[in-house]
């Protein structure tokens, strides 16, 4: 099986600081796979990079193949990659459903059509979106009012607008209630099984990250230090030594292994 | 040779005053992300709090002395601006800030009228300076002499205030990263207050130090703010050197233009300035702004819905009342509502762009008036017959709008708002200037509509369905993708990008739809008036639709139509009032600060609050 998402050498440089230095791995079809690492290790640059919203320094990404390096956001949303961001960007002045129908219009390419009424259209569409991420019973009330957490879930209902083949996820459940993580790598978990889609987020949360990544990598100060299953990523000493070492995070976790 | 040595001397002379204005601005700009639009007015305060105090104090000891004062008067007005318009709105948007210092240009205006007459007053002529010194053989005045050896030294000044001195430092920190200033413990509004006693003051020198080349009137706050914008425009907001640089540039090139190409001197600078921009978006030694620095004041829009039954229930009463308007009413009150038409077209071409797309245009009037112009130039030169040369106004300024637009819409907040006034300003100077096409101040006359349009009742009824019919069809397009996706660009940008949306182009669209019902309304003005005058494409045309819109209420639908027709409705009444800039200034400010939801968003609140209208389903 060929890979979803290929990287090659991915480099990115701030002024002197390299904050991503030579990063290469692959994520497969129907793959949930985690980025972990302590904060500032690269993994939100990597990510802007991926779905263009950053160009890279060196480096190639491809998707099914395609190389997709340095083209804009836009274009690699139409080629089937959706994105939740570290903060959200949902339209503050739209309802939930209209958030996810204004990205139904632009898959459907109607973007500049200015007969129909923009909130009828699409909207049975919309509606089976925030179903599958059980904001069905929220879709008429304004996304300026939503907690937290909703709009999270919301986020993913947008990301999965447009049928996409890769989701990339940056922290997904960062400011949420621990049971309220749960519940939405749950529901990621569930995606990925019924709908093909692969994976790629990023997570601080241990527990979130070893219950439902199928693969792991964990990336240091820009580099990629391991990327293998659970145990393994477990038990490599480098991880070790960068989450014991560092002190940040999760000794209980890995004390655990 | 001697004639081109002394050009170039009048050149470098003009430029200190320039130079002085818009370094002030700029260090504001740089400190408090405000772009002080009343800056033009420290600028003319202190040429007459100079030109009173120089009558007072004698000798060449009270010439400078008043000089001075005049800079320290002026900087202490500016904390007084600073104080109480500007701290109750720094966090809010550009739009409202910007909209503040606007309503504090009237004010001044007003005051001085009040303080100093309507009369132009004559500059006093420095004492041991009055002659002229002939320098390869040209008569060079002194004084210019004296401004050229002054003018590095205000540099140096300045350099050395922010390079080496402890406030300084706050100053390029603030300047770099706002969030640092409070790192280093300070507190940030003695800083803001400080930095804007600075930068009025500055103005106030400039206003002062220019008076025996110049003197003081009352349109001179205007008449330097559009070349204030175009040098920290071409220099870079925020940055010193280049205001300096760009000052010398503009000045030179203004004093060789006026030799040598004289009809077009004012087209010339910003000819200049968009070449620049092409090359270096945020000018010479700018930076590039990042977006977001202001955030979003109060609550976020509410969501929208097509009106319901009530709603349409009411335009249609509203519209038949307007039909039968001619029978009971007289020729004078049919004109009355078509000015208002056409206004309320105009308003809701800005409010599309303004509210629904977040673009901040200070320049809408260049295609309502550039649309006027394209209708009533063909019906001037080729006899075009009405009908065709009214629809060419909305096509012309389209086009208009297209062409600027690809310009401005690279920009964001403050660089959009002033990169779309300098082109209005461009279109305003070629029409100004280029006489023999445009008739210049005389304008173009004899522009009436075919003979089945003309009469007072048979062009109501044309206005009525035309202007209504682009006013609805603004309001459809809000409802319709189009309309949605604009909104999705201006509630995030990032989103719209990373789902398949070209932001620049949607906003580019919206800018050239926006620019070209302008032009409708424009088309419709001049064949009501059967005449056109530069005046319709001046700042203060574009700020009069800017204003409407926020006191109609920027965050609605129906700002702009009901800002409007309240303000057209009121003018003939306002403006004969004595001093009605000042109680108009002082209402903008009011709004801005106490109800920045103007007159339709307070409605609703209001009406919700007190039950008469249920909250909507979406804020349950
Ligand atoms: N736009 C930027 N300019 C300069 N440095 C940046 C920029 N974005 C990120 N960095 C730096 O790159 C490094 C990686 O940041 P980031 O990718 O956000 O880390 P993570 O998401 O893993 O916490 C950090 O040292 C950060 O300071
Ligand atoms: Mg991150």
């Amino acid at each position: 099986m060929s890979a979803v998402l290929k990287v090659e050498n991915l480099v990115r440089t701030f002024g002197g600081v390299k904050a991503v230095n030579g990063v290469s791995f692959e994520v497969m079809p129907g793959e949930l796979k985690a980025l972990i690492g302590p904060n500032g290790a690269g993994k939100s640059t990597c990510f802007n990079m991926l779905m263009g919203q950053l160009k890279p320094t060196s480096g190639k990404v491809y998707l099914n193949g395609k190389n997709i390096t340095g083209k804009p956001p836009r274009a690699i949303w139409r080629r089937g990659v959706g994105r939740t961001f570290q903060i959200t960007g949902t339209y503050q002045s739209m309802t939930v459903a209209e958030n996810v129908q204004m990205a139904l219009i632009s898959h459907h390419r109607k973007v500049y059509s200015v007969l129909p009424y923009a909130y009828k259209l699409y909207r049975d569409e919309a509606l089976a979106l925030l179903d599958v991420v059980g904001m069905a019973d929220q879709a008429d009330r304004a996304c300026a009012i939503l907690a937290y957490g909703d709009l999270k879930r919301l986020e993913l209902a947008i990301a999965l607008a447009n049928d996409p083949k890769l989701l990339l996820m940056d922290e997904p459940t960062a400011g949420m209630a621990p049971k309220e993580r749960i519940n939405l790598m749950q529901l990621t978990s569930d995606i990925v099984r019924d709908r093909g889609v692969s994976v790629l987020f990023t997570e601080h949360d241990m527990d979130v990250v070893f219950a439902h990544a199928h693969h792991i990598m964990v990336l240091n100060r820009g580099e990629l230090i391991a990327d293998g299953q659970a145990a393994e990523v477990r038990n490599n000493p480098q991880v070790q030594e960068v989450y014991l070492g560092g002190g940040t995070l999760y000794k209980q976790e890995i004390a655990d292994a | 040779m001697g004639f081109f040595v002394a050009q170039l001397l009048t050149g470098l002379a003009n430029a200190a005053a320039l130079f002085l204005v818009a370094s002030g601005l700029s260090l504001i700009f740089g400190v408090t992300r405000i772009v002080n639009f009343a800056h033009g007015s420290l600028y003319m305060l202190g040429a007459y709090f100079g030109i009173t105090l120089m009558n007072i104090l004698p000798g060449a000891f009270g010439f400078w002395g008043s000089i001075v004062l005049s800079g320290l008067i002026v900087g202490l007005i500016g904390v007084i601006i600073e104080m109480f318009v500007l701290r109750p709105v720094y966090r809010a948007p550009e739009l409202f800030q910007l909209v503040a210092t606007f309503g504090v240009i009237l004010v001044i205006q007003d005051l001085a009228l009040l303080i100093w007459g309507a009369e132009d007053q004559l500059g006093p002529r420095a004492p041991g300076l009055k002659s002229v010194v002939r320098i390869l053989g040209e008569p060079v005045p002194q004084y210019d002499l004296a401004l050229i050896a002054i003018t590095p030294f205000i540099l140096l000044g300045l350099w050395w205030l922010i390079a080496k001195t402890r406030i300084g430092i706050l100053v390029r920190a603030a300047t770099q990263d706002r969030e640092m200033v409070g790192a280093l413990g300070v507190n940030q509004s003695w800083l803001f207050t400080g930095v804007f006693f600075l930068g009025s003051a500055l103005a106030g020198l400039g206003g002062a130090i220019q008076l025996p080349k110049g003197g003081a009137d009352l349109l001179m706050d205007l008449n330097i703010i559009s070349a204030v914008f175009v040098v920290v425009v071409i220099g870079g907001m925020g940055s010193i050197p280049g205001a300096f640089v760009a000052s010398v540039l503009i000045s030179v090139l203004n004093v060789f233009g006026v030799s040598y190409i004289p009809q077009s001197t004012l087209v010339l600078m910003y000819v200049v300035m968009a070449v620049v921009l092409l090359i270096r978006p945020y000018g010479l030694f700018g930076r590039e702004e990042k977006a977001g620095e202001h955030g979003q004041v109060g609550e976020p829009d509410r969501p929208i819905r097509p009106a319901g039954l009530v709603g349409r229930s009411f335009v249609a009463v509203l519209l038949i009342g307007l039909a039968a308007v001619p029978f009971l009413f007289s020729n004078f009150s049919q004109v009355l509502i078509t000015d208002i038409i056409i206004a309320c077209l105009f308003a809701a071409s800005l409010q599309f762009i303004l509210s629904t797309g977040g673009l901040v245009s200070f320049g809408h009037a260049a295609y309502f008036g550039g649309g006027a112009y394209a209708a009533a130039l063909l019906v001037s030169y080729t006899e075009t017959p009405m009908e065709l040369a009214f629809l060419f106004a909305p096509l012309a300024a389209g086009l208009l709008a297209i062409v600027f637009g690809w310009f401005c819409i690279r920009l964001s907040g403050v660089y959009f708002a002033m990169l779309t006034l300098a082109f209005s300003q461009l279109i305003w100077s070629l029409v100004f200037q280029w006489y023999d096409l445009t008739g210049g101040d005389d304008g173009l006359v004899n522009i009436w509509p075919s003979e089945w349009l003309s009469g007072t009742t048979t062009y109501y009824y044309f206005t009525l369905i035309v202007g209504v019919g682009g006013i609805i069809l603004l309001r459809h397009l809000n409802h319709a993708p189009l309309g949605y996706t604009l909104r999705a660009t201006r509630d995030s940008a990032r989103q719209a990008e990373a789902t398949g949306i070209n932001v620049n182009v949607v906003q580019w669209t919206a800018f050239a739809v926006a620019g070209a019902l302008a032009g409708l309304a424009g088309g419709l003005f001049v064949f009501s008036k059967g005449s056109i005058f530069p005046n319709e494409l001046e700042i203060g045309k574009s700020f009069d639709a800017l204003i409407v819109v926020f006191l109609g209420g920027v965050k609605t639908l129906s700002g702009g139509v009901v800002g409007a027709a309240f303000m057209e409705t009121i003018k003939d009444w306002l403006t004969r009032l004595e001093y009605w800039r000042l109680i108009l200034g002082l209402v903008i400010i009011g709004v801005v600060i106490i109800a920045p939801d103007g007159i339709v968003g307070s409605l609703r609140k209001v009406s919700e609050k007190i039950g008469l209208r249920r909250t909507e389903e979406f804020m349950k």
